[in-house]
C-alpha cells in the first residue's frame, strides 16, 4: 500500500518523461508515442536548462546556509534568555512558520515595493526597484525563504540543545570556553543527528522552492532571470502543456536530490556516525 | 545484502504497477456520432469584471433558443478568464463533463484545434446568411488550415489614450507618427517628472507589436502548417528598437516598466500616473473608473508615416462547438444565435464589446463616438498572431516578453535578442507541426 502510494506517482512521472505527451495527446487529438530519452536529450541540449540548474543550486545552497545560520543562532539565543522574551521570540517564529508561503511572499514584496514600500522609505532609497536586478531579486526571495523556514530549524535545534545535559555546558563554561567554542566543540557534535535532519530537510525544501519565486518575481523575473528548476518545470509542463518535458525536469530534480542526500549520509557514516 | 532486500520491494511494486497501468491516460475525443435533438446543452462563457449586463443579453438569447427548440434546455456557466486554460484543458480531457458550446480567446483557436477539442463548422458557417458581413480579420481568427472552427463573438483593438489636460497645459499636439509619439512622451516626462510620458511594459506584447508591424516587421511568415519566425528581420528589429527605446529615465524607467504587463500600464494611466498609454476598447471602463475620468481622449496609435495608423493586434473572442458534443445541430444553432448580429449589437450596448460585423460596427460607432478611434484602427488594417498550434506554447513560454525585457534591461542587444526569440519560435513551430 505504502509502496504503491510512493512508487506509482514516480513511476508515472518517469514513464511520461519518456513519451511525447502534450495537451494534444491527453485530449486524444494525437496518439501518444514513445520517445525514449528524446525529452532528456532536448532538455540537456537547452542552454537555458543548465543556466536554471546552476541558479537553482547556488540559490538553494545560499538559502540552506542562511537558514541554518539564523536558525541555530536563534536556538542558542533561546536557551540564554529569560522566559518572557523566549516566549515572544517563539511566538514570532511560529507566526512566520504558520504564514502561508503566498501570503508571506506578497507581504515581503509589499515591504520592498518601490512606490509604497516602507523599506525604501526607511533606507531613503527613493523608488529603487528590488526586483529589477537579478541578484537583488534573488536576495529578496532569499530573505523570504529564510524568514519562513528558519523557525523549523530553530525549534528543532532548540529541542536538541535542551536534551544536552546542562552539566556538560556548565563544565565548558567553567573552563572558560567562549559561546562560539561551546557551540562548535560541545553542542554541535552532540546534536549532530538533529543537524543532519534539518540540513537535509532544508536542502530538499530550498531546492524545490516554487511559491516564493513565482509570486515575488512574477513567474521567473524580468527576462526569466530568476527562474529556478521548479518554476521552469511548471512553465514547461502546465503553462505550455509539454507534460513530458516537465516530467523529465521532475525526474532530474528527483535524482539530484536523491544523490545529494545519499552522498551526505554516506559522508556522515564514513565519519563513524550512526544515525 | 540488506540493500538488495530493501530494493526488492519497490522493484516488485514497480513491476506490478507496470502490469496494471501501462500508459498515462488518453481520453477519446473523437466526434460523437450522436446528434440528439432534446436534452440539456451546457455553455461556458467568460466572466467579466461586471458580468450582469452580459448575462442579461445571454439570458434573452437562451430564452428564444429554448422556445424555438422543444425539449431543449440550456445551462450557462460563467468561468473566470484567468483559469480558463485549465478548465478548457480539463474539458478536452474529460468529454463526459465537457460543455457543448464555449467562448474562447481567438489566439487559442489553433491550439484547441490541434488538441482535438473544437468541431469543424465550415459548412454551417458558410451557409449562414449573416456570416458574409463578418470582417475578414475576425474570420481569420476562427480559421485553421482553411477550415472554420467557430463564429467570431467580438473583437478588441488597442489605441492611444492621452491626457487632454496635460497636453493642453504643456501646449502639445497629438502625435501623428511614432517618432512624434516618442518625442511627445519625452517632453511630458521632462516637464512633469512624476508622470510617465507614454507608459510602456516589457511584458505588454500586444502594446509592443504595433511598433514592429508599423515598421514592416512580422512575428512569423508562412501558410498552413509551416511557419518561420521573422522577428529578427531588419524591419522587425527597427520596430523593437523603437519600442524598447521608450524604456529609460526620460520616459518610463526600465527598473519599473520592464516588468509591467498591459493591465499595469492601463492601471497607471487610470491612476493619473502617465501622460499617454496604449489601451484597448475593453480598457475603457477601467479608465472611466479611475482618476482621469473626463480628462482624456483616444486616437488611433500613429504609424511610421505622418498621419498613418499603426496596425493593431485584432484580439477578441469566438464561440465554438466542442467536438465531443452529443447535440451537434442544436449546439451549432445556439452558437449562431450567440454570435448573431442582433446579439452582438445588444452586447455592444451592454458591455461595449466591438461587433465583428462591419455593418453592425458602423452603426455602433454612430451611436457611441467613443469607439470611433478603435473602429478607425480596425478599418485601417489589423494583424493577427500566427494561426499555428505552436502559438499557445510560444505565448505561454513568454518568448516575446522575454525578448523585449532582455533588450530593455540591457542583457542583450536587439539583434541578439530577436535572433534568440526567432530560434525559440522556430523550435516551437517545428515541434508543433
Amino acid at each position: 500500500m505504502l509502496g504503491g502510494l510512493l512508487v506509482y506517482p514516480i513511476y508515472q512521472l518517469g514513464l511520461i518523461s519518456l513519451l511525447e505527451y502534450t495537451q494534444a495527446q491527453v485530449s486524444g487529438g494525437e496518439p501518444t508515442t514513445f520517445q525514449g530519452f528524446a525529452n532528456y536529450a532536448e532538455l540537456f541540449a537547452d542552454p537555458e536548462f543548465w543556466r536554471v540548474l546552476l541558479a537553482t543550486v547556488v540559490f538553494a545552497a545560499a538559502c540552506v546556509v542562511s537558514t541554518l545560520a539564523v536558525g541555530c543562532a536563534l536556538a542558542v539565543l533561546l536557551t540564554r534568555v529569560r522566559a518572557l522574551p523566549r516566549l515572544a521570540l517563539m511566538l514570532a517564529a511560529l507566526g512566520a512558520w504558520a504564514t502561508p508561503a503566498i501570503t508571506g511572499s506578497t507581504v515581503w514584496l509589499l515591504l520592498f515595493d518601490p512606490d509604497f514600500g516602507p523599506v525604501n522609505r526607511i533606507l531613503g532609497l527613493g523608488d529603487h526597484s528590488w526586483t529589477y536586478g537579478r541578484y537583488s531579486a534573488f536576495f529578496l526571495v532569499l530573505l523570504e525563504v529564510v524568514w519562513c523556514s528558519f523557525p523549523f530549524v530553530m525549534v528543532t535545534v532548540y529541542a536538541g540543545i535542551r536534551s544536552v545535559p546542562s552539566e556538560v555546558l556548565e563544565a565548558a563554561a567553567l573552563d572558560g570556553a567562549s559561546q562560539w567554542r561551546i557551540w562548535r566543540s560541545v553542542l554541535a557534535p552532540m546534536i549532530r543527528p538533529i543537524l543532519v535532519v534539518v540540513t537535509i530537510q532544508s536542502v530538499i525544501w530550498d531546492f524545490k522552492v516554487f511559491t516564493q519565486i513565482y509570486v515575488m518575481t512574477n513567474g521567473g523575473g524580468i527576462a526569466r532571470q530568476n527562474l529556478v528548476l521548479n518554476v521552469y518545470a511548471y512553465q514547461k509542463a502546465f503553462a505550455s502543456a509539454q507534460y513530458s518535458l516537465g516530467s523529465a525536469i521532475g525526474v532530474v530534480m528527483l535524482l539530484i536530490l536523491l544523490a545529494v542526500t545519499l552522498v551526505y549520509l554516506r559522508l556522515l557514516r564514513r565519519q563513524g556516525e550512526e544515525l | 545484502m540488506k540493500f538488495a532486500a530493501r530494493l526488492a520491494a519497490p522493484v516488485a511494486a514497480l513491476a506490478l504497477a507496470g502490469l496494471t497501468a501501462c500508459a498515462p491516460q488518453t481520453s477519446d475525443n473523437s466526434s460523437s456520432a450522436e446528434d440528439e435533438k432534446t436534452g440539456t446543452l451546457r455553455v461556458w462563457l467568460f466572466q467579466e469584471v461586471s458580468s450582469e449586463p452580459k448575462e442579461k443579453v445571454v439570458d434573452k438569447v437562451v430564452a428564444a433558443f429554448e422556445k424555438a427548440h422543444d425539449g431543449a434546455k440550456v445551462k450557462v456557466e460563467y468561468i473566470p478568464v484567468e483559469t480558463r486554460a485549465q478548465r478548457i484543458k480539463a474539458a478536452f480531457n474529460d468529454p463526459k463533463s465537457a460543455p457543448d458550446v464555449i467562448e474562447y480567446g481567438n489566439t487559442d483557436t489553433a491550439g484547441y484545434v490541434k488538441d482535438g477539442g473544437l468541431a469543424d463548422v465550415t459548412a454551417d458557417f458558410n451557409a449562414w446568411s449573416e456570416a458574409k458581413d463578418s470582417d475578414p480579420t475576425a474570420k481569420t481568427s476562427v480559421t485553421v488550415d482553411g477550415k472554420i472552427y467557430g463564429a467570431p463573438f467580438f473583437v478588441g483593438v488597442r489605441a492611444l489614450y492621452y491626457r487632454t489636460d496635460v497636453f493642453e497645459e504643456l501646449g502639445l499636439e497629438v502625435p501623428e507618427s511614432l517618432d512624434e509619439l516618442a518625442a511627445t512622451a519625452k517632453q511630458i516626462r521632462a516637464a512633469k517628472p512624476d508622470l510617465y510620458g507614454l507608459v510602456v511594459g516589457g511584458a505588454y506584447t500586444y502594446g509592443a507589436m504595433p511598433f514592429v508591424w508599423a515598421n514592416g516587421g512580422e512575428i512569423a511568415e508562412g501558410k498552413g502548417g509551416s511557419y518561420a519566425s521573422t522577428i529578427d528581420s531588419a524591419a522587425a528589429q527597427k520596430g523593437i528598437t523603437a519600442y524598447t527605446s521608450l524604456f529609460g529615465d526620460d520616459n518610463c524607467p526600465a527598473a519599473k516598466c520592464a516588468s509591467m504587463g498591459g493591465n499595469d500600464t492601463v492601471t497607471a494611466f487610470a491612476a493619473g500616473k502617465a501622460g499617454m498609454a496604449i489601451g484597448g476598447d475593453f480598457s475603457h471602463s477601467a479608465v472611466e473608473a479611475g482618476k482621469v475620468k473626463g480628462k482624456y481622449a483616444v486616437v488611433p496609435l500613429p504609424g511610421v508615416k505622418s498621419g498613418s495608423v499603426a496596425p493593431a493586434f485584432a484580439g477578441g473572442n469566438n464561440i465554438g462547438v466542442l467536438k465531443s458534443t452529443t447535440h451537434r445541430t442544436l449546439a451549432v444553432d445556439l452558437m449562431k444565435r450567440l454570435a448573431s448580429k442582433q446579439t452582438q449589437g445588444e452586447l455592444f450596448d451592454a458591455m461595449g464589446f466591438l461587433p465583428t460585423y462591419t455593418d453592425v460596427r458602423g452603426e455602433a460607432a454612430k451611436e457611441e463616438p467613443f469607439i470611433k478611434p478603435f473602429v478607425t484602427t480596425l478599418t485601417s488594417g489589423t494583424k493577427f498572431v500566427p494561426a499555428s498550434p505552436a502559438w499557445a506554447q510560444i505565448d505561454a513560454s513568454l518568448v516575446l516578453p522575454t525578448m523585449f525585457q532582455e533588450v530593455v534591461s540591457g542583457k542583450k542587444d536587439v539583434a541578439e535578442a530577436s535572433k534568440d526569440a526567432a530560434a525559440q519560435m522556430n523550435d516551437a513551430f517545428s515541434s508543433a507541426g
